[in-house]
Formats: C-alpha cells, structure tokens, sequence
C-alpha cells in the first residue's frame, strides 16, 4: 500500500515543536501514529506535515503529586499499565488499559492521541471521565486546562485548536475508600473497539454508604455520557457493605436490589443516543458486573 | 541510509532484505510485522521510518538463523506451532518481548502478550505450548550458568537454599525461582 507524500518533521524542544505546529499549515502532530497511520492509508487524512512530538519530555511524563496524578499527553498505554500506583489506585483507568487494543498496538497508541482523536469508543476517555480528569492544552501564545467534558464536543471533534498540543491529562488520585471499575464489550474478547464501556468510579464513608457516585458509558453517544440517574440512585445506599457471598453469574439474578436499579437506569441512559436495545441490554449486564465486583472484590467470571 | 518522510517502517525493512518482517494487513490489525524498537514489540506498518531513526531495531531474523536458531525459534519449530508460518516472525518478536520482561509467564499473560498477533492455521494452543517450552528451556538454559558461575562463588548461599528444600518447604522454594 502506497502513503501519499507529506513532510516529517522532528522537533528537539517543546518550544520548536510549538512554534512548528503555529507556523506549519496543514501539519499534524504524530505521537503513535495508530490512528494516523490508518486514517492517511485510507485517505481520509492528506496531512502536509507531519510533527513527531511523541519523545518531547514534557509529553512523557507520569507525576503522583499531593494526591494529584499527572499523565503526559504522549505518555502510552503500555505505560499506564505498568505504573505501580495507576495499578493499584486506579483500578479504572487501568481496566480500561487492560481491554485498549492488544499488546503492540499498546506499546505505541498515546493517551493524548486517544484523546484528541475522540472516537466515541475511545477507552481512555470515558474512564479519565469519572476520575473528574482536565486536559492542558498549549500553543506558543500560552496554556489552558479545561475539564474532559468541555474538551470532547461530539465524534472525533474536540475544543483542540490546530495549533495546540495536548500536553496532559491530570486529575485526584481517588482515595483509598473508593472502588471503581470498567467493562468493555466489543465484538472479540480483545484487540477490539468497543461496541459499550462502562466506567464507575464511586466514595464510601466508614460504614460503607456510598458518597459520591460516577458512571460514564462509551460508545453509545458521539462523546462518552454520563448516567446521571443511575450514579444519584446509589449515592446513600450501602450496596458494598451488604455485598453478596458470590459473584453473580452471567443471567443470574442478583439479590441487591440498589444494583439491579442501578444498573437499569444505566441502561435507560443508554438507550435514547444508540437507539439500541441491544446497547441498553449490555450497559446494563456491564454496570452490574461492575457493582457486584465492587461490592464482593471478585470479578464475575474470575472465581471459579 | 536516506528514506523519504513518508516511508513506512515496514517497507524500509522489506526493502532492506528484512523480509522476515510480513506485510499482513498494514493496518494494525495482525501483527506479523512486529519488531522490537528499543526492546518494545511493535507493528512497524504503523511507525514512520523516520520515527525510528537512531533506534535499535530487532527482527526475527536478527534473533537467530536457519543454522543457529534462537531458543524462541526452536521451541516453535518443537511445539509445532508453525503451519504455514507467515505470523510467526511476528508472534517470535512477541515472545522475546513477553520473556524479557516476564520469564515465567501464566497461561494468561502469555495470550494477553500475543494478543496482537493473530495466526490463522494453528488456533493458538501449540503457539501457547510453545512459548511455555520456550520459558522452560530459557530457564533452564539461565539456571544452568548461575550454577556453573556459583560452583565457585556462590557455593554458601546455594547450600543454605538446599537446606530449606531439605526441610521440606519445597512448594514456597519453588515458588520464588
Ligand atoms: C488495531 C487497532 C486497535 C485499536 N484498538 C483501540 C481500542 O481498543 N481502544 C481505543 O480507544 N483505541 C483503539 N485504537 C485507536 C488508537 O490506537 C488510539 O486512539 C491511540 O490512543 C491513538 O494514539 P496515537 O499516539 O497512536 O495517535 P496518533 O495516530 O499519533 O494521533 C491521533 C490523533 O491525535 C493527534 N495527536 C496525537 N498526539 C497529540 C498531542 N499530544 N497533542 C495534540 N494532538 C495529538 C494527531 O494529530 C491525530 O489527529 C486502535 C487502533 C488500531 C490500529
Ligand atoms: S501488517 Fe502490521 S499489523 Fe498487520
Ligand atoms: S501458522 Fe499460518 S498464520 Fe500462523
């Protein structure tokens, strides 16, 4: 397969690649090149340019903070999954990692590509959505970070303008009373889009009633939704302090009755933007799963 | 050696005699054009020649040859996990990545870092067995120079752990090597 002519160029500083990106019509930066790779193939994209922005240091960096977690904005995949405190602290960010693509797509698909790409089954997004993340942006007249919600405006749109990098994705280290999960349905059990993600994030007080409560469907929407009505519906219960012995079984019932609701107005959520029953029935059976595992530790089908 | 700015990793490859590096699909999708680049399993239809300026670069052939194989290599030609053998320069490149990093991988790690290469002939089981020989045989090969270079030096230390097996602790033993 032939790749239509464009430039490369490699800048040696932030500063360069800035000043590059301002002055350069038609350029694109390239980190890992999945999506661009495959969009210029298939000639949806002719870029005249194409700047390598994937070594810049100040893209390439995880920093832990008080309790604040920075991700570089060319920081990849392969590398959030193998950071000691986004394994254990961030189980939902990491789950996503876990179901993104396969192992070498891993090693080189970006977190800010993922991002700015803003397919409306990224993985990364709805999970950095509960977490509350905010994106920096910057250009060689300055910096701005803006919240995830207000960054992604529809499919593959973003409030990015084409001289701005993203630089990085930050947001709170979710505390240790928290529990959060994510489950990802595609058409194979890996190297696939999705086809629904559920993300959820939620706090407990010292006897377990839940305080706050964040739950973020992908792919069912041009931008990854929140569903509002299922997260109020847990705030106040004690769902994982009255957890069941067992994990649930696929088409089994499950005896928490908040769960069970939980997870249909998640559903209900769903269903008006697919125009889907069969999306409604996964966000559904995906919520669930991800309630029961929060409240038993034990992932349905792990146990056996 | 001068490329242009659109030139794709895979092609420079292939035209640099690498043929070893398979233009599956070019899309991503099947990883039988997998190298490492600095120690890393890519697909390299999907890096910019460019990109990998002043990158190590290691392809199957650059792990061993027909004469003298790489333990990865030969462990695949043993489990029969090679059919028609248009992925396994790919799925070789995974492994080596895979065992470097993780010399006793589970059943589970081991799909999981293969995940991106796909075979259309052997449905995977033998491709699984022969990553664990693999292991097996890397092992082996790594423990029998620790013992050659502990006759001497080490000679203490593998006494005290002989006494713990001894004592009959043999499962904990076992599981730390
Ligand atoms: C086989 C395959 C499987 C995939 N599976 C998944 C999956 O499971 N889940 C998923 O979410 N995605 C998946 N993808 C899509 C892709 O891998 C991701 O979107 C990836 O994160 C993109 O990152 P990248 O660094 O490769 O981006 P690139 O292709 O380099 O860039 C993507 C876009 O972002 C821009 N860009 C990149 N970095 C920056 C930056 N720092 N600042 C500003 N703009 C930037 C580029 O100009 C371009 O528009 C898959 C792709 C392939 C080929
Ligand atoms: S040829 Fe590169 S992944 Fe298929
Ligand atoms: S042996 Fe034929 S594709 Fe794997």
């Amino acid at each position: 397969m032939t790749v239509p002519a464009f430039n490369y160029l490699k800048p040696d500083s932030l500063a360069e690649a800035l000043d590059m990106l301002a002055t350069e019509p038609g350029a694109y930066p390239i980190a890992g090149g999945t999506n661009l790779m495959v969009d210029v193939r298939a000639g949806k994209l002719s870029p005249e340019t194409m700047i390598d922005v994937g070594d810049l240091d100040e893209l390439r960096g995880i920093v832990v903070k008080d309790s604040q977690m920075t991700i570089g904005g060319a920081v990849t995949i392969a590398e959030l999954l193998r950071h000691e405190i986004i394994r254990q602290r961030v189980p939902v960010l990491f789950a996503a990692g876990k179901t993104f693509a396969n192992t070498l797509i891993r090693n080189r698909a970006t977190v800010g590509g993922n991002l700015v790409n803003a397919a409306p089954c990224s993985d990364t997004a709805p999970a950095l959505l509960v977490l509350d993340a905010e994106v920096s942006l910057s250009s060689s007249s300055g910096t701005r970070w803006i919240p995830l919600t207000e960054f992604l405006v529809g499919a593959f749109q973003t409030q990015r303008r084409a001289d701005e990098l993203l630089m990085e994705v930050r947001f709170p280290i979710p505390p240790a009373s928290s529990r959060g999960g994510f489950e990802k349905m595609g058409l194979r059990k890996i190297s696939c889009m999705a086809k629904v993600d559920v993300a959820v994030m939620a706090d407990f007080d010292e006897r377990g009633a839940c305080k706050d409560a964040r739950i973020a469907l992908g792919a069912v929407a041009p931008i990854p939704l929140r569903a509002e009505k299922a997260e109020a519906s847990l705030v106040g219960t004690a769902f994982i302090a009255r957890a069941p012995e067992k994990p649930v079984r696929c088409g089994e019932q499950v005896q928490d009755k908040t769960i069970e609701e939980a997870a249909r107005l998640a559903g209900e959520a769903a269903s008006p933007r697919s125009g889907s029953e069969y999306k409604r029935q996964v966000v559904y059976g995906l919520t669930r799963r991800i309630l029961t595992a929060m409240a038993t530790g034990i992932r349905d089908g792990e146990a056996s | 050696m001068a490329v242009e700015p659109q030139a794709v990793l895979l092609h420079t490859l292939r035209d640099l005699g690498y043929t070893d590096v398979k233009n599956g699909c070019e899309i991503g999708e099947c990883g039988a054009c997998a190298v490492l680049l600095d120690g890393e399993a890519v697909n390299s239809c999907m890096v910019l020649a460019m990109q990998a300026d002043g990158a190590d670069i290691v392809t199957n052939s650059g792990l061993g040859t027909m004469d003298k194989p790489h333990v990865i290599q030969e462990s695949f030609a043993d489990a029969g996990a090679i059919q028609c053998g248009f992925c396994t320069p790919g799925m070789v490149i995974s492994t080596k990545a895979l065992l470097d990093r993780n010399p006793d991988p589970s059943e589970a790690e081991i799909r999981d870092a293969l995940s991106g290469n796909l075979c259309r002939c052997t449905g995977y089981g033998q491709i699984v067995d022969a990553v664990k020989l693999a292991a097996s045989r890397l092992a082996g090969a790594s423990s029998q120079r620790e013992d050659a270079r502990s006759n001497s030096k080490r000679g203490r230390e593998l006494d005290s752990s002989n006494r713990v097996l001894e004592s009959g602790d043999q499962t904990k033993v076992g599981g730390e090597s």
